[in-house]
């Protein structure tokens, strides 16, 4: 059985004035234990598709569904990263990163003790009682990650997690987060407009075109890349080829003209 | 001298400038105090003021003595001060209610939408002689008059708060499978705190005149009383003393309001 399932998803957004399809007959499939990227020109409907997947709302027409059940019944089954941290001011890190299991009710002294442990092997110890405008950027990022393991979901998506970060704590980041997903064995979907992050990190990309958002091309990522770490994958000398193959694809995306 | 030294010293020198710089505010503050009430009172005793009318500070300070000693004063200051903190609380507390309503139900908010601005401009003043008839010439409906001056300008003021929190603290709980109560809980109500609190501090003063307004038309006990009763026997002593004794409190809860929103909101700075 597939793992995740998108199956013939269109949808349109109406407003009073207009009717915008942001995607059109996408199909594709996530194997357990896989990453996989979304790349793709901004337009493309990439956030729009990890919002229908995360079950935040319904396509206009297909299925989504994760292990053979449809997402909109799913609870906490899915972990949602976004732009931002989104950490909320007002409570301490604790109390963020145990929100998740505060809402499902779920809290349990098991569970918080895993929570704190991840804390700790993002190497943030001793922040728990701190509140999220003390820490930097990375750090916030690291515990907004931290909050969405902790409720041990079995698809985590990522919406440009890295894009508001400087580029050393981009590329830190990026060996961290693919190093925790590893070893934890956990699909992933993330979505980036940097060519280079979907290449380092995943197993294979999706890229789309966009208006209407499709699918247009899947790339496999050779096995050699796969198994180093983001940082060695860049400098890795099977990353230039790939890199130019994607590289062309999205120009040829681009309309003549438009730049 | 080495440069740690250095910086200290220039640590202590700006330290130092900063306790010089609040001495003299504090000294001008003390000296506009003084230079009111002395310069009062001289022109009070050389009647260049009309002292029938304008009273003198000796004389408003005399009588607060005898009405202490006679304990009228902690009477009337016990049924004013009681009322405007039921209204204020009151006032606040149904129009964050309101508000949390709206937000719940954005069909209910698009159908009051005619009916709040024209509630909002109302002056609510002009309710009283209605609410004193309804409610009786006593405690509650000057307690109502206290409330309903400043609850539709909270329920506004908290709605519009409740709708521009950022959408995607949201997205994180329904993430989460949060339910519309816990959206509301853990992130809309929190994230509007600041914004009640700064209600919190305007309807203080908006009580105060519900309150006052409310004695006036009671006219049996208070305040808001003794002002109407002061200038109906032409005793503007009476009525001074009553304005600087509203001063005093509803400075003191004013300074209240900003110790709770201390106490309230914590995010580490």
């Amino acid at each position: 059985m597939d793992f995740l399932k998108v199956e013939a998803v269109h949808h349109t957004y109406f407003t009073k004035t207009s009717a915008v399809t942001a995607l059109s007959d996408v199909s594709l499939k996530v194997e357990e234990g896989e990453f996989v990227s979304f790349l793709g020109p901004s337009g493309c409907g990439k956030t729009t598709l990890l919002s229908i997947i995360a079950g935040l709302f319904e396509p206009t027409e297909g299925t989504v569904t994760l292990e053979g059940r449809r997402v909109e019944t799913a609870e906490n089954e899915i972990g949602y990263m976004l732009q931002q941290d989104y950490l909320f001011p007002w409570k301490t890190i604790e109390e963020n990163i145990l929100l998740g299991l505060k809402i499902g009710v779920s809290l349990t002294p098991d569970k918080k003790a895993y929570a704190l442990q991840l804390l700790q092997e993002m190497g943030l110890k001793g922040v728990e009682s701190q509140f999220p405008k003390q820490l930097s950027g990375g750090m916030r990022q690291r515990v907004a990650l931290v909050r969405t393991l902790a409720t041990e979901p079995k698809l985590l998506m990522l919406d440009e997690p890295f894009s508001a970060l400087d580029y050393q704590t981009k590329l830190k980041l990026e060996d961290l987060v693919s190093g925790t997903l590893k070893s934890f064995g956990k699909t992933a979907i993330l979505v980036t407009h940097d060519i280079g992050e979907a290449i380092s990190m995943s197993d294979r990309v999706f890229l789309f075109s966009a208006r209407p958002g499709q699918l247009h091309k899947t790339f496999v990522i050779p096995k050699e890349l796969r198994d180093e770490t983001p940082f060695n994958a860049r400098n890795h000398e099977a990353y230039p080829a790939i890199f130019q193959t994607i590289w062309k694809e999205l120009e040829s995306l681009e309309p003549a003209g438009e730049r | 001298m080495s440069p740690q030294e250095n910086v200290k010293t220039l640590h202590q020198k700006y330290i130092q400038s900063l306790n010089r710089e609040k001495r003299w505010v504090r000294f001008y503050q003390a000296v506009i105090f003084l230079v009111f009430f002395s310069g009062w009172e001289l022109a009070s005793q050389k009647q260049w003021i009309d002292p029938l009318i304008f009273s003198a500070p000796s004389k408003v300070w005399g009588l607060f003595l005898t009405k202490i000693q006679d304990g009228t004063l902690m009477v009337d200051l016990g049924y004013t001060l009681s009322e405007t903190v039921f209204g204020f609380i009151l006032g606040t507390f149904l129009g964050t209610f309101l508000a949390a309503i709206l937000w719940w139900s954005p069909m209910l908010s698009k159908i009051s939408d005619p009916y709040l601005v024209v509630l909002n401009s109302m002056p609510k003043v002009a309710l009283g002689p209605i609410l004193i008839v309804a409610l009786g010439p006593s405690f509650t409906s000057i307690v109502a008059m206290g409330a309903i001056i400043s609850i539709i300008i909270t329920t506004i003021v908290v709605y519009t708060s409740f709708k521009e929190v950022d959408p995607n603290y949201i997205k994180v709980l329904q993430t989460f499978g949060a339910n519309r109560f816990q959206i509301f809980w853990e992130a809309i109500l929190p994230a509007s705190f600041p914004t009640i609190i700064s209600t919190l501090k305007v309807n203080v003063g908006l009580s105060w005149v519900g309150v006052i307004v409310g004695e006036f038309l009671v006219s049996s006990k208070g305040l808001g009383y003794m002002i109407i009763y002061g200038f109906q026997v032409f005793n503007f002593t009476l009525v001074m003393l009553s304005l600087l004794v509203i001063a005093v409190f509803a400075t003191v809860m004013y300074q209240l309001v900003e110790l709770l929103e201390r106490k309230l909101i914590k995010n580490g700075s």
